[in-house]
């Protein structure tokens, strides 16, 4: 315990070296392996987590079209016949909800047609669009 | 309230008898020394003499009557012989010859003096695809009415040609002749005339009948014969006659052009028999053009007028909604005029071009929250009123619901409720009124604005002008909001319909032009991002919604238009053009300027959603709706399509970054005076 236990002035010591090492960017060796661990395990989950964000992106916007969402809301889910859906779309709950009961002309999509998972997975396509550029900053929109 | 072109056109007009001569005054100056005769007396039968009946014909234009009796035969040579070969010697140039021994002539078939009749309605074009149940009447167009006023207009398709009469009338506010034969030709037109119909728009068909069964000269006449030829098109035309004389002829197509252009304006047919067509002119002093006398368009009566100008000027939310309101024009005016006086929302159902897009007081692109909040809704020829103040909804079983307030007050004035026929169902579902008016809204306008104007109060004024403001700046952010809408999928390929609406109006914007095709089917967006102000900005949709409408009207706009130096504009769908396509042969072989704009979505793209519905109701999913809704492998070629037809196109654009010199390139070819199409790959909507 006493090799292991600090005094006050131990303490600050420590806490002082600490600072000065994270000011100068130098970290402890045995930390610095820690840390590192820590963030290829970080890099390591955000990539799959990538991955399986792209996979469902990619699924989404293939299922966008099998499952003849863009007939109604185009391609880019940019509206047509039907309203905008992404960029920003509503939260996925209330989405989901939608879908199963809509209001208005809009087919009901059940669960045996479009399950839940697929249905995040477009989800998951439409929130991907890009913003689309603002209509001021577009000379034909302005005339 | 009528549009001054067509009166002009038809009521000075004096009558030249047929005792001497025929014809209009102010036409036939031509010298006619000859008196109108039958058949020469040693001719054989009329049918030997109609089996080279061509002969003479073209040898006639110049100068026909002083012509006729010495008219050689024409040389029988194809058109496009190499080298013209002399006429044959006329066997009245043989000595000792009997002038046209063995053949028999007429001088004057019945079909002149149905020209004459034609002439004396002013109708600028005639549209046919030819047919021999109605050879005399085409032949005495051509030659004894010079081609010209009417001039005959080539249609590879009879729904083209009534579909180019359709668009027409809603830029020139009068009809073109239509020619068909009597069976096939009226089968074949069928569908466009009821569109015409429900629409509201006066196409003028003669149907060519062999109707006397003795002087069917072949299997096909019998085959192409008709008892009651008008009987196809009856429910949905207003008014048809089959002649028996050439007097009855004159005053059935006097009448039957008053009944169609008097509201509501509808289609009208008439049978010329062949006989008479092909008969000779009887030499008949009695016979002569009857003078055309249009009715005035009915108007709503004066206290009903009284009581609407009440309801309008106490309201706090009154709202105007117009559908095939302007058919002038005038009526435009007019739906101006009252709305700011009343400085009350207008909502344009589109039928017509009804008010202008930009102006503060139209709350066309909020007609949800304004019809909601009014306390008098205006309907001007609504096609559906029900419609406009309930919607649908449920998948299964459809029901509706009220879009108003339950005290909500509903005034209208329709021409519809004039006239209704009963089989076909367009006249939309039954609407309770407050107070009906049933007359035309555009001559009914200017006694209502009068009186609104007379019971507005000062204190009434001062309310009107701050409702106003509050919906003029309500229609700037519905233009702010259009726009930051159609920045979605801006640069997406296929190229989104906003952007290709707003490429187009880039380019056309300073030009002095029309658009001539519904918008429905890209979204409205041209509605929602152009300034549309003038009564041939905008002519509306098809009416009865039958595709195959959109090319021919497009181009009889055009062909309106084209007098007038106006830049045509068409965005025009695939599906409906592969109905007909050959009208864009037609817009070639007449010159006929106009720019078309493919909206080329590979897709009946309506019966992709409405097949979808049934997949999802039926929960089988929706990944075979393509099947028979879609025009894709092969994918068609519309730029080797139109310039198979001589005309300039360019295709297909599927990156919008392509699109702005394309277009202008068409441009330049549509100024010179010829059609030009742009094929744009497209958004489904």
């Amino acid at each position: 315990m006493k090799k292991v236990a600090m005094t006050k002035r131990g303490a600050l010591f420590a806490l002082s070296v600490v600072t000065i090492c994270g000011l100068l960017g130098i970290v402890p060796r045995s930390a610095q392996a820690q840390t590192t661990a820590k963030a290829e395990h970080a890099d390591a989950q955000a990539a799959r987590n990538d991955s399986a964000s792209a996979a469902k992106i990619e699924n989404g916007k293939k299922l966008f079209t099998n499952d003849g969402c863009y007939e109604c809301h185009g391609h880019m889910a940019q509206g047509g016949t039907g309203p905008r859906l992404g960029p920003d779309p509503i939260p996925f709950s209330a989405f989901l909800q939608y879908v199963r009961h809509p209001a208005g002309s809009m087919p009901p999509f059940t669960s045996k047609v479009v399950s839940d998972a697929e249905f995040a997975d477009i989800y998951a396509f439409i929130s991907s669009l890009p913003q689309p550029p603002k209509a001021k900053d577009i000379p034909l929109l302005n005339q | 309230m009528r549009g001054s072109h067509r009166v002009t056109n038809v009521t000075s007009i004096s009558v030249v008898r047929y005792g001497n001569f025929c014809g209009i005054n102010g036409r036939l100056k031509r010298p006619r020394g000859a008196r109108m005769k039958k058949s020469k007396k040693d001719s054989v039968d009329r049918r030997t003499f109609l089996k080279g009946a061509t002969v003479g014909a073209a040898a006639l234009v110049a100068n026909p009557i002083a012509s006729r009796a010495a008219a050689p035969p024409a040389p029988t040579e194809p058109r496009n012989a190499a080298a013209p070969l002399p006429p044959k010697p006329s066997p009245t140039a043989l000595p000792g010859t009997p002038a046209n021994a063995g053949i028999e002539v007429v001088d004057h078939p019945g079909s002149d003096y149905m020209v004459d009749v034609i002439k004396a309605l002013g109708f600028e074009y005639m549209c046919a695809n030819p047919g021999n149940s109605f050879r005399s009447l085409h032949e005495s167009l051509i030659n004894y009415g010079g081609n010209k006023q009417p001039e005959f207009i080539t249609c590879c398709h009879e729904e083209s040609a009534v579909g180019m009469s359709h668009g027409y009338f809603k830029i020139e506010g009068k009809p073109l002749l239509v020619c068909v034969h009597g069976t096939v030709g009226v089968q074949h037109a069928a569908m466009a005339i009821y569109d015409a119909y429900c629409d509201r728009v006066p196409v003028f068909v003669i149907l060519g009948n062999f109707t006397d069964a003795e002087t069917r000269e072949s299997l096909v006449n019998w085959t192409h014969s008709a008892q009651d030829p008008a009987l196809l098109i009856r429910d949905f035309i207003k008014w048809d006659d089959q002649p028996a004389t050439l007097r009855t002829f004159g005053e059935s197509a006097m009448r039957a052009y008053k009944v169609a252009m008097t509201p509501p304006t509808m289609p009208v047919a008439l049978v010329a028999n062949t006989d008479l067509q092909e008969e000779p002119l009887a030499d008949d002093s009695s016979l002569s053009v009857p003078k055309l006398s249009l009715a005035e368009p009915p108007q709503g009566d004066s206290g009903s007028v009284r009581e609407a100008a009440r309801m309008l000027v106490a309201a706090e939310n009154p709202v105007i909604v117009a559908d095939r309101a302007a058919r002038t024009p005038a009526g435009l005016a007019s739906i101006i005029e009252l709305a700011e006086t009343l400085q009350a929302a207008v909502v344009d159902r589109n039928g017509r071009m009804n008010f202008p897009t930009r102006h503060p007081l139209s709350q066309t692109e909020r007609s949800g929250t304004v019809i909601r909040d009014a306390d008098v809704i205006l309907g001007l020829e609504l096609t559906d009123f029900f419609g406009t103040v309930n919607s649908y909804y449920g998948q299964v079983n459809v029901r509706t619901r009220s879009l108003i307030k339950p005290d909500t007050k509903l005034v209208s004035i329709n021409s519809n409720d004039l006239y209704l026929k009963s089989n076909y169902q367009d006249f939309e579902r039954y609407q309770p009124v407050d107070l009906a008016m049933a007359a035309d809204a555009e001559a009914t306008l200017p006694s209502l604005i009068e009186e609104v104007k007379r019971q507005m109060t000062a204190d009434r004024k001062r309310m009107c002008q701050e409702r106003g403001q509050k919906l003029g700046a309500a229609n700037r952010d519905a233009l702010a909001e259009a726009r930051d809408l159609a920045a979605n999928g801006w640069d997406a390929s296929p190229i989104s319909t906003a952007r290709l609406s707003a490429e187009l109006w880039a380019q056309i914007k300073d030009e002095d032009w029309s658009l001539v095709s519904n918008c429905q089917f890209v979204s409205r967006w041209p509605l929602r991002l152009w300034a549309f102000e003038k009564h041939y900005h905008y002519i509306g949709g098809e009416g009865g919604y039958g595709v195959g409408y959109g090319a021919p009207a497009s181009v009889g706009a055009a062909l309106a238009n084209r007098k007038y130096g106006r830049l045509t504009v068409s965005i025009q769908n695939d599906g409906d053009l592969m109905f007909a396509p050959g009208v864009l042969w037609t817009a070639a072989h007449h010159h006929i300027p106009i720019l078309i704009v493919m909206h080329n979505n590979r897709a009946y793209h309506q019966e992709v959603m409405e097949v979808q519905i049934m997949a999802n109701q039926h929960e089988r999913g929706v990944t075979r709706a393509g099947i028979g809704t879609t025009l894709v492998e092969p994918a068609i070629d519309y730029t080797k399509l139109a310039q198979s037809m001589g005309m300039h196109a360019e295709g297909p654009i599927a990156d919008p970054a392509d699109l702005a010199g394309a277009i202008r390139r068409a441009i330049a070819v549509v100024k010179t005076g010829e059609p030009a199409l742009v094929d744009v790959l497209t958004q489904p909507r």
